[in-house]
């Protein structure tokens, strides 16, 4: 590309005209893209870091024992999985004792369940009555081992007022 | 036989040495002069975010009452007892909670350390607060301050991060059950997500949860996170705020200040002889900003100046501050120990489970709903406060506090406006319910938009277009929703100390909780 100024002089380089662009702007811009383009896949890489492909969560399944050992009327709670276990005349179910609103533990009371951190209440089967909480306490999936043991899978949820029918 | 004579040009060196060492360490003359006064301000690196002189004006004490050094020096023990602590401090779940207890009971001064670590904190937080109150009141923000302003809101959020991040390190009860509010407050955006239904396609308030915790349940990984937050990421962020901050503060040419300052106002602070005059060509002025600063800076034919040497007009108050704070916080420590619970058990919450005062106000807003009070109502604050130099842009007197009579009223109403808002709001929760008491099935929806902490926000932006509209001003506005906001964090978090206990019931007195 060359081109000729005024008083006749031969130019190695072209001003930017209307159709063409300079060589100049022409590298200004690819660097600028190419550099633009570099940072941002880098930093899309780098933001996955901080979460790993498999997280290093214990199982949330775990056996709570055979229906016979379970009358109608049972009502336990196994404080270090955090849930409730009730069998009454429909079936077996289980709830959890996290509360929906901020992740503290409630306590039972005469009337239901009530959290000690932000006063959320909660009626027998887990509805919210009063405070923060956005949803009542999750009921969770309860099922059978061919062995017959009972197993409650709290990281499953289920509607409330699904009953496992032995 | 003499000496050769480059043994005894040695022996000579010798004996100077001392002198010479000293010469070569600080190169200019005593203080004496203006100008080695100047050289010791720019001439050491770390004194040199500093200006040479300082306006008699910025050293008032009832104009800044020295905040914003209180807050520096606090911070600067924090690093140090920080690093200190860092010795011992294991961050493993396991280990964490006995590495604090060796700390308190069998490290040499550990305790006195952690307690003024602890209490540093305290001091921070309360001038933070303050020096904004003060910048706010003194209309401080304005004229080329605005966005310094926003650098404080920064240094204000980072302030608070800190804390949090750092009473999670001992892993008591404490620390365990902020950790699992904190980050289901994180994780609150699926509040709004699971109104709507899409939380399964759209769920950020799940993914911010896995990024702090680097798990989906509290454990080591969350513990990690916390302390590589609290010991480099924050510090070095605040550290490089902080400058930023202290920098701009002498490019706007020093603390902010009235333009007709009165002789009566500098009574009582010190004077140089040289600035009443007025210079009438450039070299008879032998000292100077060095630095250029918005603004007139031209001191030729314009006088008196009134402008001090900082080396060691500023110096001097400086240091005296940070010795005061650091005083007051060393007596505070050695009678009072920095509280540490049992340790975690991720199985029973503490009843109540309180974070420490300065959250409580937070709290109790998180008490109404989880979204609005931890995410919603604070992000609004933080950015509305932010703001302010940008949306009051009237041009008016800076450098005093609330000057004219109309700014001192409708500060005093929004006091009171706010106060009665506030205790009536409260007074009707407490004793009403809220929606959901009354409407048992109520959509969560409803409850997230409209609850008392929403309502509060609401009347207060309502109160400051009132009162933009009744004294025609931007910065009446201003300082009737700032006021509101003050009022409202300062009720809130006494109420929230005082007046709530085991399962956040209402009760006046901390005798009458339940035994249990």
């Amino acid at each position: 590309m060359s081109s000729t100024d005024q008083k006749g002089h031969k130019r190695d380089y072209q001003i930017d005209s209307e159709n063409k662009i300079s060589r100049r702007k022409f590298l200004k811009l690819s660097t600028i893209g190419a550099s633009i383009t570099a940072w941002t896949l880098t930093m899309i890489g780098l933001l996955k870091f901080p979460k790993p492909a498999l997280l290093p969560d214990v199982s949330n399944i775990f056996k709570i024992g055979k229906p016979e050992d379970m009358p109608v009327g049972t009502k336990k709670i196994i404080e270090d999985k955090k849930v409730r276990i009730v069998r009454d005349g429909d079936g077996i179910y289980a709830v959890s004792l996290i509360c929906t609103h901020l992740g503290c533990i409630v306590s039972k009371t005469s009337k239901g369940y009530q959290c000690p951190c932000h006063g959320s209440k909660f009626n027998e089967r887990g509805d919210v009555v009063a405070g923060p909480a956005p949803r009542g306490l999750s009921w969770l999936e309860v099922s059978q081992l061919p062995s017959g043991k009972l197993v409650v899978n709290a990281g499953k949820k289920v509607p409330a007022g699904t009953k496992y029918v032995v | 036989m003499p000496l050769p004579k480059s043994l005894k040009e040695f022996f000579e060196n010798l004996k100077e040495l001392p002198q010479t060492f000293q010469k070569s360490f600080i190169r200019h003359d005593k203080p004496t002069s203006d100008r080695a006064r100047s050289q010791i301000i720019f001439g050491n690196s770390f004194l040199h975010i500093f200006s040479t002189r300082i306006h008699r004006y910025s050293l008032k004490p009832k104009f800044t009452f020295g905040l914003g050094v209180i807050a520096a020096s606090s911070f600067i023990i924090l690093i140090v007892t920080g690093v200190l602590l860092m010795i011992y401090y294991k961050p493993s779940v396991e280990l964490a909670y006995d590495s604090i207890k060796d700390i308190q009971f069998i490290v040499p001064g550990g305790r006195f350390i952690r307690n003024v670590h602890r209490w540093a904190t305290n001091v921070m937080i309360i001038s933070v607060f303050l020096h904004m109150a003060r910048v706010f009141y003194t209309a401080a923000y304005k004229r080329t301050r605005q966005f310094n302003w926003v650098l404080g809101i920064g240094l204000l959020a980072l302030t608070l991060m800190m804390s949090f991040t750092g009473y999670l390190l001992p892993w008591d009860q404490l620390a365990y059950w902020a950790v699992t509010i904190a980050t289901n407050i994180a994780a609150s955006f699926n509040e709004l997500t699971d109104a709507l239904n899409i939380t399964e396609y759209f769920d950020p308030g799940s993914l911010m949860k896995i990024l702090l915790l680097g798990s989906k349940e509290i454990g080591e990984d969350a513990l990690i996170r916390f302390y590589w937050l609290h010991c480099i990421i924050l510090p070095i962020v605040l550290v490089m705020v902080l400058a930023v901050h202290i920098w701009r503060v002498r490019k706007d040419g020093g603390l902010a200040r009235p333009d007709n300052i009165k002789e009566k106002e500098l009574e009582g602070i010190p004077k140089d002889p040289l600035s009443d005059k007025t210079f009438n060509y450039a070299p008879e002025k032998t000292y100077g900003l060095m630095c250029i600063v918005k603004g007139e800076s031209n001191a030729v034919e314009r006088g008196p100046e009134q402008t001090v040497s900082s080396w060691p007009h500023m110096m001097i108050r400086i240091a005296a501050l940070f010795m005061i704070t650091f005083t007051f916080i060393c007596v505070y420590a050695y009678f009072v120990d920095a509280p540490l619970k049992e340790m975690a058990n991720p199985v029973v919450p503490e009843n109540p489970a309180k974070a420490p005062w300065y959250f409580l106000g937070l709290q109790e807003l998180v008490s109404y709903s989880a979204f609005m009070g931890g995410v919603g109502i604070p992000t609004l604050a933080l950015l509305g406060l932010a703001l302010i130099p940008y949306l009051d842009k009237e041009k008016q007197e800076i450098g005093r506090w609330l000057r004219n009579k109309e700014s001192r009223r409708v500060a005093w109403i929004s006091f009171g406006f706010s106060a009665a808002t506030v205790i009536g709001m409260l007074i009707f929760t407490v004793s009403f319910g809220w929606l959901r008491n009354w409407v048992p099935n109520i959509p969560q929806l409803v409850i997230t938009f409209i609850n008392p902490g929403t309502v509060l926000v609401t009347f207060f932006v309502f109160w400051s277009f009132y009162c933009m509209a009744k004294y025609k001003s931007t910065r009446m506005a201003a300082i009737a929703l700032f006021t509101c906001f003050l009022v409202a964090f300062v009720i809130l978090t006494y109420f929230a100390t005082y007046h709530r206990g085991p399962n956040w019931d209402f009760y006046w007195l901390k005798s009458q909780w339940p035994v249990h």
